[in-house]
């Protein structure tokens, strides 16, 4: 499958020395949700920036919807909308004129059924002869999503989208997020949240420090780097971990109230089912048994840390 | 669907947006430099002036005329565009325009654009106001049009730079308040060069808003401080020089993308 955009050997230096990013390759599949993940700092903006055309890459190169950032810069901004972080708007404009003018900027002709569309989709429509500087936080958030949708882009960068808006918003975006997908539009959001990129991601990527250290499946990413843990708890508490139990590699919890045995989730080298044989087998009784699963958040840190000490 | 090879949907998204803002605040737009201006013409044009003889032939209520639409649309000019690339810096809107399919060209034929087009405006209103207050023929209409839209754009090209240049509000006024405003008095704005002694006529020719009034002064009344060949030609070279700089800013991103 041709990926909708290609990054290759994007570096950035920026004037004072800092490398933020080393060389960074990455291919993002046709209506896709990829989530870009990475502590602050890491590198995401600034990605995000270099595709989108405000900041100039060091070196390497970017194909977006096949046309070259730079040298097909307007075959590619075309195809390109982006919300950005911050919350940046004409304060004394309405929400129809800045539509308007977004859809204008991106070389689109005027179409006013398709911005009433994006703001009826948005539930803007009744505001739309409201100023900006009048609507709230989340109203604000999604004129600017409704203004990256106005010029009818196939690739959307959501840089933080959900970032200081409450719950319930939270939860309408990530549903627009999915009409969108749906809709045919690849989308490339960076997160702080993890619950957001479990939440919506088809893929995941995990950048730090400005390395990709990794992209994958999101499913695949849990399962494979996810842990899983089964505990007993324990009727009679232990001073250690019998030797016959020696191969599952159990730690005692709790006071030695509690038997851990931590396997991969993809790979249950010792089974569970003979665990559970041999505890009964030594005629160890316990009270209660239960599992946990590691969530992307945990293999998040893990990966970050990891990083950090290497 | 491929872009076109010239954004025309983008250069007049920005021209109307830019209008638009002004047109939000017209009559403080127009009316602050025509009041201005009006006084100017009844302190000097009547108070003083009744008093004064005629320069080179001109009553000096009409002389002053071309010099005062220059003042207001060298300030005008500096102030719309400063303010007109500054502003989006200042709230950060200034990332659309970055990501957008607007080449460098398109980014500044419209803002400068846009802001030419206040200051002409702005130009032509004060020519009317003052063709109410003293008789006022223009020799050469359509040299003042093309005079009058030539140093416009010069004068939106530098506040444009001036704009990008800004770090905030206060530093966009410095230009206009301590270099070229006192440029303008000392241009020939209410008097003719050829009145000064001849060290300070020689010294004035180092001043380049000389050969802008004079030109534009020429339009008028067929005479200038300066040949009018020279006046035209200082004129171009100091767009030319401006519209480079915009261009290389845009070229390079300097200070506006990272």
């Amino acid at each position: 499958m041709t990926p909708i955009v290609s990054i290759q050997n994007l570096t950035k230096t920026y004037k004072s020395g800092l490398q933020a990013l080393k060389p960074v390759s990455l291919d993002i599949r046709p209506g896709e949700i990829f989530a870009l993940l990475g502590p602050n700092g890491a590198g995401k903006t600034t990605l995000i920036s270099i595709i989108c055309g405000i900041v100039t890459p060091t070196s390497g190169t970017v194909i977006a919807d096949g046309h070259d950032i730079q040298k097909e810069f307007r075959d590619a901004r075309m195809k390109i909308g982006l919300v950005p972080q911050e919350l940046t708007t004409d304060r004394f404009e309405t929400v129809w004129n800045t539509v308007r003018f977004s859809r204008g900027l991106f070389g689109r002709a005027p179409d006013a059924a398709f911005l009433e569309k994006v703001l009826r989709d948005l539930t803007l429509w009744d505001k739309r002869n409201d100023l900006l500087q009048t609507l709230s936080g989340g109203m604000k958030r999604r004129v600017m999503i409704a203004k990256a949708l106005s010029h009818e882009p196939s690739i959307l960068f959501l840089d933080e989208p959900t970032a200081g808006v409450d719950v319930e918003l939270r939860r309408d975006m990530w549903a627009l997020v999915r009409r969108l997908r749906d809709d045919g539009v690849t989308i490339i959001l960076t997160t702080h949240y993890i619950d957001e990129a479990e939440e919506m991601a088809d893929r995941i990527g995990v950048i730090n420090k400005g390395e990709l250290i990794l992209v994958e499946e999101k499913a695949t990413l849990i399962k494979k780097l996810g842990k899983k843990q089964l505990t007993l708890v324990l009727q009679e508490p232990m001073t250690a971990v019998p030797a016959e139990l020696a191969e599952w590699n159990l730690a005692l919890k709790d006071g030695g109230h509690e038997l851990e045995y931590t396997f991969d989730a993809n790979a249950e080298r010792k089974g569970i089912a003979s665990l559970l044989r041999r505890v009964t087998d030594l005629n160890i009784g316990f009270r209660d048994v239960h599992t946990t699963q590691s969530s992307l958040e945990d293999i998040f840190v893990s990966l970050v840390s990891e990083r950090g000490r290497a | 669907m491929n872009a076109p090879s010239f954004n025309a949907h983008g250069v007049w998204a920005i021209y109307r947006f830019e209008l638009g803002r002004w047109f939000r605040t017209i009559w403080q737009s127009v009316a602050t430099p025509v009041i201005t201006t009006s006084l100017y013409f009844v302190v000097f044009g009547t108070a003083i002036g009744s008093r004064m003889g005629d320069i080179e032939g001109v009553s000096y209520g009409a002389y002053i005329v071309p010099g005062l639409i220059m003042l207001t649309v060298f300030t005008e000019s500096i102030f719309n565009a400063a303010f007109g690339i500054y502003f989006p810096k200042f709230t950060g809107t200034i990332y659309e325009l970055l990501s957008a399919p607007v080449s460098a060209f398109e980014a500044v034929l419209a803002y400068v654009g846009a802001a030419v087009t206040k200051s002409v405006v702005l130009g032509l209103v004060i020519l009317g106001t003052a063709s109410l207050i003293v008789p006022v023929h223009i020799e050469h209409p359509l040299a003042m049009l093309t005079f009058l839209i030539l140093i416009a754009a010069t004068f939106c090209l530098f506040g444009f730079i001036i704009g990008v240049l800004s770090n905030n509000f206060e530093q966009m006024q410095v230009v206009p308040m301590l270099v070229v405003t006192p440029l303008t008095f000392l241009g020939g704005a209410f008097y003719s060069i050829n009145m000064l002694p001849q060290f300070w006529q020689n010294v004035a020719h180092f001043n380049p808003v000389v050969y802008l009034i004079s030109g534009f002064r020429w339009s008028f009344f067929g005479k200038g401080d300066v040949a009018i060949e020279i006046s035209l030609a200082a004129t171009f070279a100091m767009f030319l020089i401006c519209l480079g700089v915009v261009a290389w800013i845009f070229k390079t991103g300097y200070r506006l993308k990272n």
